[in-house]
């Protein structure tokens, strides 16, 4: 059984004292100090709010803390809430921290809480971002609700500042979108839900010992389900504030995001490359997805960065991308910053031929994953470009125009993949 | 005298006949080595290839960039290039066991020599190509990872990287292959040294106000009000 390797003994014995459960909720965590306790309390309020009768258990898997995290999710203890609002449990509401092998790691944290819901058979289960911290107690029953209307995976849609989550937009939401025929716009996901058949299922698939069961394991979740034909839905939760101090460590961003997802392709390529119906899941009360705070974001560092790496990595790059790919990249990386666009059908291709070269190894995988890091930077100094004056509705029609490309380029990929290229 | 002449080249060609009647079968015999070698070589190679070809053995070697290096260096796909290593071994080896059949003095030894210098000479070529292979991972990482940390000179990193992992691995296969090994390991060791001394005087002489800036930079960042004026919203990706 998965679960006995992931699963400590001392951990095994706190959950067997609690018991059958029908809901579970795991917060991920690794040195998550400064928000974890905040988003605790919200998730509390939220389980006692809107599931009062339903037995509850919070699972924390931490992946090696030293700021004290585990001992704050232990401590946001349901005498505080009641105390700070007038919720009253009708049942008691567990609350375990563990500490995991081998991390940190997203994925293996994600294989603890599966394997803790599967072992206390679970009906609802939820994963929560110890970063989301303007996560509303509202946002347990909009991810948990629909569950109940037998959906599988419960999909987070957050309004987001515009230039936020600047992969997702211009290269996952983009590409899974054509690649899978499925329009999700978080396909990797931070506050999701899924039901205990799809726990089960997701926790026996073979994949824990590889990469995606280690980093990006989320976004390998959603699209496994959207392959395997699961009931999708999407919930809009609310604001997504951006952190202080983001984790903008770019290479490893790529790894998670690009990486999963050329490797998804190369797994489910029998499925995608044939003609799909479309799978758009429903989004349930969704708004206007992007806000419009200033933001003071270094476009001539990218732009220089671009340029520096279409130097640098050309031996590279010669490997992964067509002479007509490579040639164009040149071209725009000799002109001036403030003529410089990187047009969207050119990164497109771009992506495609990365994908393609991950499917082929022309080089080492994780090499190509690395070498579209500066390429992404160009790509991104051009959205910051375009979306600079832009209105809510300007952002949307930019990245809609953005899908579309994807989508008409889609071919291109089919030929390549086949070698007819 | 006459038929002494006659004795004495009557005696001599019956030698000559008796020599030559004893070399046609011992280089028929070495005729047949050789032939039936090459068919076991042939048929050794075959069976390797099929083998190495269902086991997927190139894409064993695929995320490694082998194949690219392979391509680079003009040489066949790494099934082919062990298959065809295979069978020249075998068939040089029956080639050399077919002329021992012919007595040739001191050949023996010589044989003897050669087969025991064989495995050696298999251990360096393993070496070189894997060090090789090491040499172009590693080299490709450190210039990718130089290039994503917006280092200067990720190509010179690059390519130091790859001149010591090339010039470790030359050195280990003359080594194996005990070729004036003290020379090498000499060479090796004058080569890293001066690469390295080379290295600390750039970098601690040209390097000096970088790394004055940079340190200059890093601790005034843990001023709070130099941070505030100095700031600037990260990229987002995720």
């Amino acid at each position: 059984m998965p679960e006995e390797s992931i699963l400590s003994d001392e951990f095994i014995r706190e959950l067997i004292n609690v018991g059958q459960v029908d809901i579970l909720v795991g917060v991920p965590t690794y040195n998550d100090a400064q928000t974890v306790g905040q988003v605790v309390q919200s998730v509390r309020a939220g389980l006692l709010t809107y599931f009062p009768r339903a037995r509850s258990v919070i699972i924390n898997a931490d992946g090696g803390s030293r700021d004290g995290t585990q001992d704050l999710v232990r401590a946001a203890s349901i005498s505080d809430l009641s105390i700070s609002s007038n919720i009253h449990a009708l049942r008691t509401l567990h609350s375990i921290s563990t500490e995991y092998e081998g991390g940190p790691a997203s994925g293996i944290a994600l294989h603890t809480i599966l394997a803790a819901a599967d072992l206390l058979q679970a009906k609802l289960c939820a994963v929560v971002s110890p970063e989301s911290i303007t996560f509303q107690p509202e946002w347990m029953n909009r991810l948990l609700r629909p569950l109940m209307d037998g959906k599988d995976l419960v999909l987070p849609v957050y309004q987001r500042h515009k230039f936020d989550g600047m992969l997702i937009r211009n290269l996952l939401y983009p590409a899974t979108r054509a690649v899978y025929a499925c329009k999700l716009r978080e396909p990797y996901p931070s506050d999701f839900a899924f039901s205990s058949a799809l726990a089960s299922e997701f926790l026996s698939q073979d994949i824990w010992a590889e990469e995606q069961g280690h980093r990006g394991t989320e976004l390998w979740m959603a699209l496994w389900a959207v392959v395997a034909r699961h009931k999708l839905v999407q919930a809009f939760l609310g604001t997504k504030a951006r952190l202080e101090n983001p984790r903008s460590d770019l290479v490893n961003a790529m790894r998670e995001t690009a990486g999963i997802l050329f490797c998804s392709m190369d797994s489910y390529s029998s499925f995608w490359s044939s003609p799909q119906e479309r799978l758009d899941p429903p989004c349930n009360g969704c708004q206007p997805a992007v806000s419009l705070e200033p933001l003071r974001l270094n476009r001539k560092r990218l732009h220089q960065m671009f340029v520096f790496g279409i130097s640098e990595l050309e031996p590279v790059f010669l490997s992964i991308l067509t002479p007509a790919t490579h040639a164009e990249l040149k071209r725009l990386a000799s002109l001036p910053e403030d003529t410089f666009a990187y047009p969207a059908d050119l990164w497109a291709r771009t992506v495609y031929e990365f994908s393609v070269a991950y499917h082929k190894a022309v080089i080492g995988r994780d090499h190509v994953v690395q070498a579209l890091v500066p390429l992404f930077r160009g790509r991104a100094y051009t959205f910051l470009t375009e979306n600079r004056e832009a209105s809510e509705e300007e952002v949307e029609n930019n990245i809609e125009s953005l899908c579309q490309t994807f989508e008409a380029e889609k071919p291109y990929l089919l030929e390549l993949w086949d070698g007819r290229k | 005298m006459w038929q002494n002449f006659i004795a004495e080249l009557v005696r001599t060609m019956d030698e000559i006949l008796r020599s030559v009647a004893r070399f046609v079968p011992r280089l028929l015999e070495m005729l047949v080595i050789v032939v039936v070698g090459w068919i076991i070589a042939f048929v050794l190679r075959n069976l390797l290839r099929s083998l190495l070809k269902i086991t997927r053995f190139d894409k064993l070697f695929e995320h490694t960039g082998a194949r690219q290096l392979l391509q680079g260096a003009a040489l066949p796909s790494s099934t082919e290039l062990v298959s065809r290593f295979v069978f020249w071994v075998a068939w040089l080896g029956f080639i050399l066991l077919g002329i021992s059949v012919l007595g040739v003095f001191g050949f023996e030894e010589q044989l003897a020599s050669f087969f025991a210098f064989l495995p050696r000479l298999f251990a360096a070529f393993v070496i070189l190509f894997f060090g090789l292979l090491a040499a172009s991972f590693f080299s490709r990482a450190a210039l990718l990872s130089g290039v994503n940390a917006d280092l200067p000179s990720p190509r010179l990193i690059s390519l130091a990287v790859r001149t010591m992992i090339i010039l470790f691995v030359g050195s280990m296969a003359f080594e194996e292959l005990r070729i004036s090994s003290r020379t090498v390991i000499v060479a090796f060791t004058l080569t890293f040294g001066a690469l390295m001394l080379g290295l600390a005087l750039a970098f601690g002489l040209g390097g000096k106000e970088l790394a004055r800036r940079y340190l200059e930079k890093r601790f005034e960042r843990e001023s709070a009000g130099e941070e505030k004026r100095e700031r600037e919203d990260e990229l987002s990706p995720l």
